[in-house]
């Protein structure tokens, strides 16, 4: 069998095949297992220095002005603390819909990202304005329940109005090479999504190697996930610019290959607007500029568009700005 | 035996109580009183400034929060340090001024002086600038001096040791934090001080010192909306636009006068008031 990646697999130079000629890959676990080890490795080395490289990139005046109202408008805006109220999310609702109130030319964020109890007090509070709802389900953040514990929370989610589901996947299956279980639970949970989007959460900071990341990122996109995202936020490491290059690798190599375009979403750790802007940079030098759109790539960030709004005020204004002049939530 | 070659210094900024080269890598040529180099120095860009702001703002909570009689325990401890340095800073503002031996030394004793002198006031504000308010109402009224936030310094341009204790020790008493500017031309004093700084109990962050030219930073200090105040002491002729500047924030502004002060001269309470807030809390009582 030629794999995916290989310069004569189905795909390749060829108009696009869709999913079905992979249909072969996930008939049984042992297919899957040959084709994801088949994948080929990732150079750490290679792929951390490109990595770094890609973070030396200067990015000034016009083009930095561009890059922060790009990153702002692909910002899902999450809060998921146990100490969570409706008052809060409603206010995060409401900094999403104008993240600067001094300024109405400021863009609006792609999404509010809470617990799935709250999205119906999120969809309530974006009502009209075209911010997605994005929930956690499938017992975030550590996927320890059982499937159908998993899909009940997904449909509960989806019931109380998220159009967005941010799922975890089994590491403890991934981890022990059951990849079949993990396939079957991300269609499973797909299924259940109905017409919402769905982001599966691989949890990089638990997979160890680059990897395990590339064929969690594959096994993902086999299955129809919609986007890939790094990590829930609450594991350290969250996301690191190696990882989301190798990500983007794979939406990249993916869509040859398949012709259908996967988002991604780094999540936690991403604090500044200089990390956003590496992670911009790269996007376009990895993957292309195909993915610079809120549809196809997100930032999974709570303190990250405080520090857009506060350059972006630098940017306007011409003198630095500080905690005080952004609206807290 | 072959003649020991010097080391030469190449000094770096304090900021956030770490001692990072300047973000644009630049550094200039420090030289004494007759134009001898004597060391290099970084030469802190609007970016130091701005980061140095950050790490006053963090250090905030903290340092204000803190028992103005601990506040008052650390800055003594500040200056026992730096009696133990004074040979240091005695040759250093020897050189820079182009003062002889005993002056320099006595500029250093009466330097040392201020900073007891302030770390004696940390815990006597309050008693002194605040108090009880009569009030026609079944209220016990009390007013509480509280420090305001971050403020700039740019320290004076002369007199590298007495001028530099003058304006930073009494931003530090009432419990602000401190972004400093040190002299351009006579650093030497104000670098060994943030090595005094970082080797006593100065939580990092308390104090950020920038060598460099206060002609260049100040203007971002001056229009930086995380900054609360600024002590235009060194600005110079740059004063009266960076005054204008600061009004756009709101900011407390403490007037320089054209000549440096006498900086023997009992400085009184005139370079704290300025950067403290008054809080009057009425307290219902009979309820």
């Amino acid at each position: 069998m030629t794999h995916a990646l290989d310069p004569t697999a189905p795909g390749r130079g060829t108009p696009a095949v869709g999913l079905d000629a992979y249909a072969d890959v996930t008939r049984s676990d042992a297919a899957l297992r040959a084709f994801l080890h088949g994948l080929p490795g990732v150079d750490q080395v290679g792929a951390e220095a490109r990595a770094a490289q890609l973070g030396t990139r200067s990015i000034k005046t016009t083009a930095k002005a561009w890059a922060i109202d790009a990153a702002i408008s692909m910002v899902d805006l999450t809060t998921l603390e146990g100490a969570d109220t409706p008052g809060r999310v409603r206010s995060l609702a409401a900094k999403a819909r104008r993240p600067d109130p001094t300024d109405a030319s400021c863009p609006q964020v792609a999404a509010v990202c809470v617990y799935g109890d709250l999205a119906g007090v999120a969809r309530d509070a974006l009502v009209g304005t075209g911010i997605h709802t994005a929930a956690v389900a499938t017992a975030f953040p550590s996927g320890r329940a059982s499937r159908a514990v998993k899909i009940a929370d997904v449909r509960d989610a989806v019931g109380n109005g998220a159009d967005e589901i941010d799922m975890v996947i089994d590491r403890g299956a991934f981890l022990a090479g059951r990849y079949l279980d993990v396939f079957e639970e991300i269609v499973a949970v797909k299924e259940a999504c109905g017409s919402a989007h769905l982001k599966v959460i691989l949890e990089t900071g638990e997979l160890r190697t680059y990897d395990a990341v590339r064929r969690a990122s594959w096994l993902a996109m086999l299955a129809g996930g919609d986007v890939i995202k790094t990590s829930t936020g609450k594991v350290s490491p969250a996301a690191t610019l190696p990882v989301c290059l190798v990500m983007l690798e794979a939406v990249r190599d993916f869509r040859a290959a398949t012709g259908v375009q996967i988002g991604v979403k780094p999540a936690g750790g991403i604090r500044t607007t200089k990390d956003a802007v590496k992670h911009l940079v790269m996007i376009n030098e990895v993957a292309g500029p195909d993915w610079l759109d809120p549809d196809f790539f997100r930032f999974g960030a709570s303190s990250l568009l405080d520090d857009l709004l506060l350059q972006r005020q630098k940017l306007r204004t011409g003198h630095y700005s500080g905690p005080d002049h952004v609206s807290v939530v | 035996m072959s003649e020991r070659i010097e080391v030469r210094k190449t000094y770096k900024l304090y900021v956030g109580g770490k001692f990072p080269r300047s973000e644009s890598g630049r550094t200039y040529e420090v030289t004494d009183s007759r134009g001898r180099f004597v060391a290099n120095a970084a030469w802190a860009s609007r970016k130091d400034a701005r980061d140095a702001v950050v790490a006053a703002r963090g250090a905030f909570a903290g340092w204000s929060g803190a028992t103005a009689y601990n506040r008052g325990q650390v800055l003594y401890r500040v200056a026992e340090v730096m009696e133990g340095r004074a040979a240091q800073f005695a040759a250093e503002v020897a050189a820079g001024e182009g003062l002889s031996e005993t002056k320099a030394r006595a500029a250093v004793d009466a330097a040392i002086d201020r900073w007891v002198w302030y770390a004696g006031w940390t815990d006597k504000l309050a008693a002194v600038l605040g108090g009880t308010n009569p009030v026609a109402g079944p209220y016990f009224d009390f007013s509480v001096p509280e420090p305001t936030g971050v403020v700039a310094v740019l320290a004076p341009q002369r007199s590298s040791l007495l001028g530099l204790v003058s304006v930073l020790a009494p931003v530090l008493a009432t419990g602000c934090t401190a972004v400093l500017v040190s002299s351009k031309e006579r650093p030497l004093p104000a670098i060994t001080l943030s090595e005094v700084l970082a080797t006593s109990d100065v939580p990092g962050g308390v104090a950020n010192l920038l060598t460099g030219d206060a002609a260049e930073i100040g203007p971002w200090l001056a229009e930086h909306a995380d900054v609360d105040g600024i002590d235009l002491c060194g600005a110079g002729t740059t004063a009266m636009e960076l005054e204008r500047s600061a009004a756009g924030t709101l900011k407390r502004v403490l007037r320089t006068t054209a000549e440096e002060p006498d900086w023997t001269a009992d400085p009184g309470l005139s370079r704290m008031t300025p950067f403290l807030e008054t809080k009057t809390v009425w307290h219902p009582i009979g309820v």
